[in-house]
């Protein structure tokens, strides 16, 4: 019985040798929430905010960065406009695109069509592309999001933004299935909003901004709402001005806003 | 009546698959990657219906049950015995063969202790796989049904399988004193032969299941299945995933037996049995490193293998959060490694003639410790500002350059080499080589260890620092290759070397320290953590998808659980192993105990009376 109570007991001191040093020997991170489908605002959208929402989704949603960056798994796409033209001349070219905007929405739905050279999966001599379609559940980017990355990489790409927006029709029916499906929890909006990614709150462990989990003893309504509109108004003594983004008054709607702050309020 | 069963299977397969449709299957089947859309089969005959569209709703909630928590650990509970009861009878088979082609008994019965272990096993995981399932169907009843209604022609085969290896487990377990000597143990061995081809193929099947939701292949995008059985098995990751369980099946196989060897050893009553257990424990070890060197590489492939089936799936688990996975992954193996040589140099003192090998360990442990500390340094830090700007950027100025993955690969190769090395000092310990060109083959042999770890070194260098990312991890494969030649003509030359040597002092079997013991169980907590670990990572790069890309998860539980969260059920899991383990012990213990009742029984001669 001694050497049972001796093995276990060895056992146990190294487990929780393990267990320790998974908790407190590296940072614990929150893994990102799955993500929530993206409510467009296309009735209120300039050509400039449909653009600058193709960057959003080229940075966020469509997973563009984890390739297309600097460190050379997949091409750098700042020069997009006028290299289009000469792939589009490239007798590997295999599809069936003659502008540069068909070419952008080919490239992202049917990527094997141009490979450019060596950046094709390996063994197929640059017929394959590792590429997803972005339209695949994996990613799932609607017709418009599709669009709208078409716009923001034309822009950021030297050429002219070609790309039309969505009818109006389309903004109509978006708009209606939109109020049909606003958020309702002050989760939801802290998903949305990726809060987590800076301040501990709702069981999302960010460090980089205040911990919010018990904001609402120190703090009132009024203080969250203009700490959440105008971030840079008051800083909280330990951190920075101008770390927090001041877009959420333009981004949030009246009922988020009260949804979050309410919340917020209520963490004694 | 096992093999009847088994000559049934194909037919079977073949029944299922027909029963799903009217004709057989004549389309080209259809591949679905991760880089797009499958090519719809034109003559398609069989008809699947698409993955459900689930809400939080369908999924059945019980009070007071964590239905993630619960089928993680019967899940993990289940794997880590069906790996164990699949692993053993490997080494048993060869350490039959071994006894039966040197006539040394002691192989046989040393072979037969391990099938009395892992046969108390064996009901553990049928029981687990069995508790498993109806985890599956109670809680996650439309992932279950999605799964079965493609895999439903493996999944027949799988539990008619399952009768013929336990007909074959039994019949090689209370057999093994029948068949003996001659014909009889040629029979026996096959038996064997047959046992573990039955294991490898139930668990390629059971793989099949676990790959399937991670690289689907035959459908869709909505999830709607076009291929058949086969299709549906073979999907991008079943391959990778298989070799890299069968060596690792091995390592913690030959973990838990040298636990159970170590146990006994502690326990002994004479120097017998502790001399006894000593050999079975130095042989488990063996087992265990020996698998444990190549599993690195079979790694390697797997995760090569998942790049090439989505770049997105590769850079979810290298990168991010699962990047810190590997830092503790690294303290894991680190400690596999070096209690393992901890072991093997306090198995240095059980012959004399090792002394003058003695000062060579404190530089191979030197180097093992550099090694490790190289593969446990991180490469891109999660900082707070403060952090970053006294350490004036994301990488530490002079650390950070060891924290890419050519440092990390020189690093392993170094540790696998340096364990080699600590193996060919045991060796060597109790004998003097006796061929006239000893001194020339030493030489030889310090030149190919010099010019192979100057080649991984310079490797790890050119790779890691003068090409850019994408071709970062292409030093892993020349590395291997340096590591695997200097092994393998290291090990061809010594057998030459030392045929024939003379022994300078005999080896005392039992003439070890209880505190070596301790580096078994080191071995066996800590593969079976690791595992653990593994399991949840590979399970968590799906993210948010029950079937990758295909089969959304929109349960609670969705979301990946963090580090700390999945330590502590992995901890939670490693000690219920650890217990049903020791408790196998235990019972193996009491099964060779005798107490006599004096006065109890009636005598033989008043029952005749």
């Amino acid at each position: 019985m001694i050497n049972i109570i001796k093995v276990s007991t060895f056992s146990l001191v190294v487990i929780g040798g393990f267990w320790g040093f998974s908790n407190f020997g590296i940072p614990q991170i929150k893994p990102a929430p799955p993500p929530v489908e993206e409510k467009l605002d296309l009735g209120a959208m300039s050509k400039d905010d449909f653009i600058a929402l193709g960057g959003k989704i080229f940075n966020g949603k469509g997973n563009c960065t984890l390739c297309h960056n600097t460190m050379g798994r997949a091409p750098i796409l700042d020069r997009i406009g006028p290299v289009t033209v000469e792939r589009l001349k490239d007798p590997r070219y295999k599809g069936e695109a003659t502008t540069v905007e068909e070419y952008l929405k080919e490239s992202m739905t049917k990527p094997s069509a141009f490979v450019v050279s060596g950046y094709g999966k390996s063994g197929s001599n640059d017929t394959e592309s590792p590429m997803p379609d972005v339209t695949g559940s994996g990613i799932g980017l609607s017709e418009t999001e599709i669009a709208a990355v078409i716009a923001y990489l034309q822009y950021s790409g030297g050429t002219e933004v070609t790309v039309s927006m969505p009818n109006s029709n389309d903004q109509n029916a978006k708009a209606a299935a939109e109020a049909a499906t606003s958020l309702n929890t002050a989760e939801e909006v802290i998903t949305k909003y990726a809060c987590g990614a800076c301040h501990t709150v709702a069981g999302q462990t960010g460090e980089i901004g205040p911990n919010l989990t018990k904001i609402g003893k120190k703090r009132g309504k009024e203080y969250l709402r203009q700490a959440i509109l105008d971030p840079d108004a008051i800083i909280a003594s330990g951190f920075k001005g101008g770390m927090m983004p001041g877009k959420y008054g333009e981004e949030m709607k009246a009922k988020e806003l009260e949804l979050l702050v309410n919340y917020l309020a209520g963490l004694k | 009546m096992a093999v009847l069963v088994i000559l049934m299977l194909p037919g079977c397969i073949r029944a299922a698959s027909a029963s799903e449709g009217p004709a057989p299957y004549t389309s080209t089947l259809v591949s679905v990657s991760a880089t797009g859309l499958a090519s719809v089969p034109d003559s398609k005959t069989e008809s699947y219906p698409p993955a459900p569209k689930l809400t939080a709703s369908d999924y059945p909630k019980i009070n007071g049950v964590n239905s993630r928590v619960t089928v993680w650990l019967v899940a993990q509970m289940h794997l880590w015995f069906g790996a164990f009861v699949l692993a053993v009878p490997m080494f048993v088979f060869i350490i039959e063969a071994i006894g039966m082609a040197t006539r040394d008994e002691r192989y046989d019965s040393m072979a037969f202790e391990f099938m009395k272990v892992s046969i108390i096993a064996y009901s553990l995981t049928a029981l687990l796989g069995g508790l498993l399932t109806f985890a599956l169907v109670l809680l996650y009843p439309d992932l279950f049904k999605y799964l079965a209604t493609i895999f439903r022609g493996s999944m027949f085969a799988y539990a008619l399988l399952f009768f013929a290896e336990s007909a074959i487990l039994y019949i090689y377990y209370y057999g093994w004193h029948w068949l003996q000597g001659g014909n009889k143990k040629w029979v026996h061995l096959t038996l064997g032969l047959l046992l573990n081809s039955v294991g490898c193929v139930l668990m390629f099947l059971a793989n099949a299941w676990t790959t399937f939701m991670m690289s689907p292949a035959a459908v869709d995008t909505a999830g709607v299945f076009n291929g058949d059985t086969w299709a549906a098995i073979h999907n991008h990751l079943w391959n990778p995933i298989n070799v890299h369980r069968v060596v690792a099946n091995m390592a913690f196989g030959g973990s838990i037996i040298g636990a159970y060897a170590a146990y006994k050893f502690l326990s002994a009553k004479n120097n017998g049995e502790r001399a006894h257990y000593d050999w079975i424990g130095y042989n488990a070890n063996f087992i265990a490193i020996a698998a444990l060197l190549p599993l690195p590489f079979a790694g390697y492939y797997l995760t090569a293998e998942i790049y090439a089936y989505s770049q997105q799936m590769g850079i979810t688990l290298m990168g991010g959060v699962f990047a810190w996975i590997f830092i503790i992954q690294a303290v894991l193996i680190g400690a596999l490694f070096l209690s393992a040589n901890y072991y093997l140099w306090c198995g240095m003192g059980r012959s004399e003639g090792a002394y003058r090998y003695h000062a060579m360990i404190k530089y191979i442990a030197f180097v093992l410790v550099v090694a490790f500390m190289v593969w446990f340094t991180p490469h891109t830090l999660v900082l707070t500002n403060a952090e970053l700007k006294s350490l004036g950027g994301p990488y530490h100025e002079y650390l950070g350059v060891l924290g890419i993955m050519p440092a990390k690969n020189t690093a392993v190769n170094f540790l696998i080499i340096f364990t080699y090395i600590s193996f060919l000092y045991y060796r060597r310990a109790n004998k003097i080589p006796t061929v006239s060109w000893a001194t020339t083959g030493n030489a030889i042999q310090i030149a190919l260890f010099t010019v192979g770890l100057i080649n991984i070194t310079l490797l790890g260098i050119y790779y890691g620092y003068f090409t850019n990312t994408v071709y970062k991890v292409a030093s892993s494969i020349p590395q291997v290759l340096t590591t695997l030649i200097i092994i393998i003509t290291s090990a061809v030359m010594e057998s030459m070397m030392y045929k024939g040597a003379k022994e300078v002092a005999p080896l005392h079997w039992g003439r070890m320290s209880n505190r070596s013991q301790y580096a078994l169980f080191l071995l066996a907590v800590a593969f079976t953590w690791l595992m653990g670990l593994m399991g949840y990572v590979r399970s968590s790069i799906r993210q948010h998808w029950h079937v990758s890309n295909v089969f959304r998860d929109k349960s609670p539980d969705a979301y990946t659980p963090d580090l700390g969260y999945a330590a502590s059920i992995v901890s939670m899991g490693t000690i219920l192993f650890m217990v049903m383990v020791i408790f196998i012990f235990w019972l193996s213990a009491i099964n060779s105990r005798r107490t006599t009742a004096k006065g109890y029984w009636k005598n033989k001669h008043d029952q005749h009376h």
